[in-house]
């Protein structure tokens, strides 16, 4: 075959994807917060590892979180193609086949859960095996479409990351562990209904049965408040035990406090108040909960930090 | 005359070919890097060398 055939026969398709469209598909932003969340999670650890295992353990744990992105994608295209926020990923924009999201994903699961046990240990290898199960098959093919509680059981999926961390180093689950992911379990429901309430028409029209959906938008405001209450005995829990310390608990109080008065904003309006100044109050306190995730866990890392300078610590 | 027109397509493959070639080259890297920490540091190995090793013995055979 000449050349010019090759070209002619690659004319025929021209939404080849580029490698860039097959990291769109593991959600790199995402992945962001797994990296961040699990290394401070494996950092924490009584226990160190070779830098070169942390490295490996990271990499994998992130690429897991990225492989069941990818399966995500290959089962929401549909609902992705109708909702403005999603409809500009590979396989609703048509630059990578639903297929080939299936095969990236179920690859890189098998990669990475392997290769997390080779560098660490069987049980963190399990936990990520686990995660990337229970975010493609329990929450993207069953819960999302099922029940209004998709985001609150949904997000125990996030919050394992840290957990893997820490046992990575570990080679068990202890209290800290699982209070990590209690943090940002029980942060994720009010992340995402606080997004739910300002960007109503994209869930209304996918069909997918958000709280503000099947229970409207006074209920969502109320589970918002309810939550970020109960949020905050696990925040408080956490920077008490063995990876938290003075430092931790004075951000913990203050970012709960804050969070708790947001809450209870968006729990006193109505939508006609909310709908004049185009949801502002939601909006801040979505905005205000991705900095509230990430100061909790950075005061993890100073805290652990500040321990090994023998400073920090109970 | 060129029998090599330039197309988005070509550049398109070639972002791909590339972006996987570096990624099999940096897995390549991290599994000898791991290899290198594990061995060096002398992980649970054991060598079947038809050799007598008393370690492996039950304790009260092992003993003289």
């Amino acid at each position: 075959m000449s050349d010019t055939t090759a070209y002619q026969g690659a004319t025929a398709t021209p939404h080849e994807p580029g490698f860039g469209d097959y990291v769109q598909l593991l959600k790199p932003r995402v992945m962001s917060l797994v990296v961040f969340t699990a290394l401070v999670g494996l950092l924490v650890a009584p226990v160190g590892l070779h830098p070169v295992e942390a490295f490996a353990a990271i990499l994998f744990i992130a690429l897991g979180a990225g492989a069941s992105g990818a399966l995500n994608m290959w089962w929401d295209a549909d609902i992705d193609a109708v909702m403005k926020r999603t409809a500009r990923r590979p396989v609703p924009d048509g630059r990578v086949q639903a297929g080939e999201a299936l095969a990236v994903g179920l690859g890189l699961s098998g990669i990475s859960v392997v290769m997390l046990w080779l560098a660490t240990n069987w049980v963190a290898a399990a936990l990520l095996a686990f995660t990337i199960f229970f975010y493609a098959v329990v929450y993207s093919m069953w819960l999302k479409r099922t029940t209004p509680q998709n985001i609150v059981i949904g997000g125990a999926a996030g919050a394992f990351p840290p957990m893997i961390g820490w046992v990575a180093a570990t080679g068990s689950v202890s209290v800290e562990a699982c209070l990590m992911f209690g943090l940002i379990f029980m942060w994720t429901p009010p992340h995402f209904w606080a997004l739910a309430l300002f960007m109503k028409e994209d869930y209304h029209t996918a069909g997918v049965p958000m709280l503000t959906v099947t229970h409207g938008r006074k209920a969502t405001r109320a589970h918002i408040l309810v939550y970020t209450l109960l949020l905050v005995p696990v925040a408080l829990g956490a920077a008490l035990t063995s990876i938290g310390g003075p430092l931790t608990l004075a951000v913990a109080v203050a970012l709960n406090a804050w969070f708790v008065i947001g809450a209870w904003r968006i729990w006193k309006r109505d939508e006609a108040v909310a709908e004049a100044d185009r949801y502002a109050v939601e909006k801040a306190f979505f905005r205000f909960s991705l900095l509230y995730l990430f100061l909790h866990f950075a005061a993890f890392l100073v805290e652990a930090a500040l321990k090994s300078a023998g400073l920090g610590g109970w | 005359m060129t029998f090599r027109p330039e197309h988005d397509l070509h550049k398109r493959r070639f972002s791909r070919n590339l972006g996987v070639g570096l990624t099999l080259a940096a897995f390549v890297a991290l599994v000898f890097a791991l290899t290198v920490v594990k061995v060096k540091r002398g992980e649970p190995m054991q060598g079947y060398d038809h050799t007598f090793q008393p370690a492996m013995l039950p304790k009260q055979e092992a003993k003289p």
